[in-house]
């Protein structure tokens, strides 16, 4: 089963490398990975899109939560998030085939970011399995290229993920309900 | 006051409380030597190979408590260090270990000596630290020593690029640590130890399975206390040994592979198991779907990733030993167990798992015993891997923690010479005994040389039997006595010992055995003897790998032929 892994880390050089080789010695599969500045100065957020079965993403969890550079990190699979994916998807548009591309484009709500005489490239957010579709239904017109960000995920509601200063009673809960 | 990188090392060693520090100079940490005169405090022990440095930092971390520190140069300086920071890591063992590296404008380009020691030492590291930047050495180190020794310790790295050894920097020392993403959990959760403490004082047949934890944490006081009050049975992993006194009527000794079948059988029978400090490591449980088929099992142990990675768990308390301990004795009952402590004695009785059978021969198991009646148990023995380090845990009793000082998690043959002697340097005045193989040995024999010029008075027991003995039995009793590549010749111990002016004695006749040891003892400095045992002795009893108690081997079953003497395969006849 796909699980969802949100993790703040410090920004120290290497710290992707030493998720990565845990992920490697361990033997799980990286789905996706994205990496990019929180809202706190020297702290990145990321989300990792793991394959495996509870106990296996338990232990996942478990050793992440030991890298030194690892402030937090907490499964949210079952927690009521916003996923979403960037992709990039050049197609091949001929004078007619191009305005139902952009008819398929409009009903997924992306965007046409470049055209070329034979080509289109548009631009889609969503979550994993919107960003599918649109790409199934592209094929048949010949994809050229495709570029995904990987996921990024975000919790429903005023609550913030994985505050730092306040360590929330639910946190801690969890941790002991989960070990 | 503006300081030198390499001072600032120096300072923040000096501050931490360090005194020893087991190292080998080359290129990229010349000017971190140079320094050194100006620290007279700092006490440099040259090694003579960068493997023995680690373990000799690991020994000595081991015998006293204290962090371990040594130093190498770039490239095969460093990983020349890397065996010894596994060993180490796996047995969770504070030591710092210092490289240097090449300048930073070299750093990228395959310069000479370069590696990439922080990503090779990446996966067997508690963490490791690149310094490009001298401001943020002396934070770098005041979080090396933090994380080496708190939470779940171990081995920590800090490369240090050549030129910001010689950059100056202003110098104070941080009074406190910043790290976010480290707050070990030190207190265990009082609902579960209420949960614990209830499934303790409910069960019939309860066991504790002590571990390195325990010694780790100083929990020798509270196990006992435990032990004592609630009347368990204490069985120990190999790291365990040491931490609950092994004359102790509760002690059933140690459990798994090589451990006292009764010791096996009570887990095996338990309705509760304790296990305290340890981490269920595939030698301690064999075959897991049969390890303690019947019991509930209270882990308690301070890193949470170690619950329920290899066995199912039912009250995880996630905490430092000691505190967990102390809470949890506030809630047992007094008991007494006499039914079940007398089943357990009946086992003892029945499978007198480490009788030595009476022989004319010289039995290892034999050297061992007379070791431990001539040190009356008070010695630190350090051990190497193999047949000699079960029959050293087996065979001498261990009354006191830290006393036994053995590769469990990493098994490196090559330990045991080097780390007895960093046990001796941290511990000049007790007695130190370095038990290894005629195998092992020859692994880091270039050590003689640090402990001579030292004058370090380990007195070394080899146990030689020709052969690289544990894997040898193992050809025997599982590959139809194949000896691929076990025979093996070995130089003339005593011979070599002398080269490096160090006494020493050979034995061949169990008569010649007390004399050989009590001469040792008396003897002021370093001493050596060449025990030659029978070289087809095995070490029983066995739960060969993946199995389950009731496979247990116990005896050989055929008489066991002792090849000759002569057929020793000697450096000379080859």
């Amino acid at each position: 089963m796909k699980h969802t892994l949100v993790a703040l880390v410090e920004d120290k050089p290497g710290v992707l490398t030493r998720m990565a080789s845990l992920f490697r010695r361990r033997g799980f599969n990286i789905e996706s990975i994205a990496v990019g500045h929180s809202e706190l100065p020297n702290l990145s957020r990321m989300t990792i899109v793991v394959n495996g079965t509870a106990s296996i993403l338990e232990q996942v969890r478990k050793q992440l939560g030991k890298v030194v550079n690892v402030v937090k990190v907490a499964d949210v699979t079952d927690d009521n998030i916003t996923v979403r994916e960037l992709a990039l998807i050049k197609v091949k548009a001929t004078s007619s085939t191009r305005s139902e591309i952009i008819e398929i484009a409009d009903i997924f709500r992306a965007n046409i970011v470049d055209v070329a005489s034979d080509s289109l490239t548009i631009e889609i957010t969503g979550d994993e399995d919107k960003v599918d579709s649109l790409l199934n239904l592209l094929r048949s017109f010949g994809v050229k290229e495709v570029a995904r960000t990987g996921c990024i995920a975000m919790l429903r509601g005023s609550t913030s993920q994985l505050p730092v200063e306040q360590k929330p009673s639910k946190t801690r809960k969890e941790r002991y309900n989960l070990l | 006051m503006k300081l030198t990188g390499a001072q600032i090392l120096c300072e923040g060693l000096v501050k931490e409380g360090v005194d020893i520090i087991f190292g080998f100079p080359g290129g990229a940490v010349i000017p971190l030597y140079d320094t050194l005169p100006q620290y007279p405090q700092l006490r440099h022990i040259l090694v003579r190979h960068e493997q023995g440095a680690a373990h000799a930092a690991d020994g000595y971390a081991r015998a006293t408590g204290k962090v371990g520190v040594c130093f190498a140069t770039s490239g095969p300086g460093a990983t020349n260090l890397v065996t010894g920071i596994a060993n180490a890591f796996l047995d969770s063992v504070p030591v710092i270990a210092v490289t240097g590296q090449v300048r930073r404008d070299f750093i990228g380009r395959d310069a000479f000596q370069e590696t990439d020691i922080t990503g090779i030492t990446l996966p067997v590291t508690k963490h490791n630290y690149l310094v490009m930047d001298v401001n943020d050495l002396a934070v770098v180190i005041k979080q090396a020593f933090h994380l080496a020794r708190t939470g779940r310790p171990g081995p920590i790295l800090i490369d240090i690029p050549r030129d910001v050894f010689l950059e100056q920097a202003d110098f104070s020392y941080p009074d406190r640590v910043d790290l976010p993403g480290y707050r070990p959990t030190l207190q265990g959760h009082p609902a579960q130890i209420k949960k614990a403490a209830k499934m303790i004082n409910e069960a019939r047949h309860p066991v504790i399975i002590a571990g390195r934890g325990v010694n780790i944490s100083k929990a020798y006081g509270e196990l006992k206390h435990l032990a004592e009050m609630a009347q368990i049975p204490v069985v120990t992993t190999l790291l365990g040994i040491g931490c609950f006194p092994e004359e102790h009527a509760l002690s059933y000794g140690m459990v798994g592979m090589h451990g006292m079948v009764y010791a096996n059988y009570a887990i095996e029978n338990a309705d509760v198991l304790i296990a305290i400090g340890m981490r269920f490591d595939d030698r301690v449980t064999g075959k897991i779907s049969a390890f303690a088929p019947h019991a509930h099992i209270v882990h308690i142990d301070i890193d949470p990733a170690e619950i329920g990675k290899n066995v199912r768990v039912d009250v995880p308390i996630v905490g430092d030993v000691k505190m967990v301990l102390q809470a949890l004795n506030k809630q047992i009952a007094p008991v007494d167990h006499l039914d079940w402590i007398g089943q357990v004695d009946d086992w003892r009785r029945e499978h007198p798992s480490i009788d030595i059978r009476d022989d004319d021969g010289l039995l290892p198991q034999y050297v061992v015993r007379q070791i431990y009646e001539i040190t009356k148990g008070q010695a630190i023995i350090v051990t190497g891997v193999g047949q000699h380090q079960m029959w050293a845990a087996q065979h001498y009793w261990f009354n006191k923690p830290n006393t036994l000082i053995s590769s469990g998690g990493l098994g490196a043959m090559g330990f045991g010479l080097p780390a007895a002697f960093g046990a001796q340097i941290g511990c000049p005045d007790a007695p130190v005994w370095c038990i290894d193989g005629d195998g092992g040995f020859q692994m880091t024999i270039q050590e003689l040389g640090s402990i001579a010029q030292e004058q370090a008075p380990v007195k070394i027991a080899i146990i030689n039997n020709g052969y690289l003995g544990m894997v040898r039995q193992w050809q025997q009793l599982f590959y139809k006595g194949r000896y691929v590549a076990t025979p093996i010749s070995c130089p003339d111990f005593v011979k070599v010992a002398e080269g490096y002016c160090i006494s020493a004695l050979r034995v061949k006749h169990k008569e010649e055995v007390i004399p050989a040891i009590e001469q040792a003892m008396a003897y002021q400095g370093p001493f050596l003897i060449d025990f030659m045992v029978e070289p087809e002795e095995n070490v029983y009893p066995m739960i060969p790998p993946g199995a389950t108690v009731a496979e247990s081997i116990e005896e050989p079953k055929q008489p066991i032929k002792a090849i000759s003497d002569s057929k020793r395969l000697k450096v000379s006849n080859i």
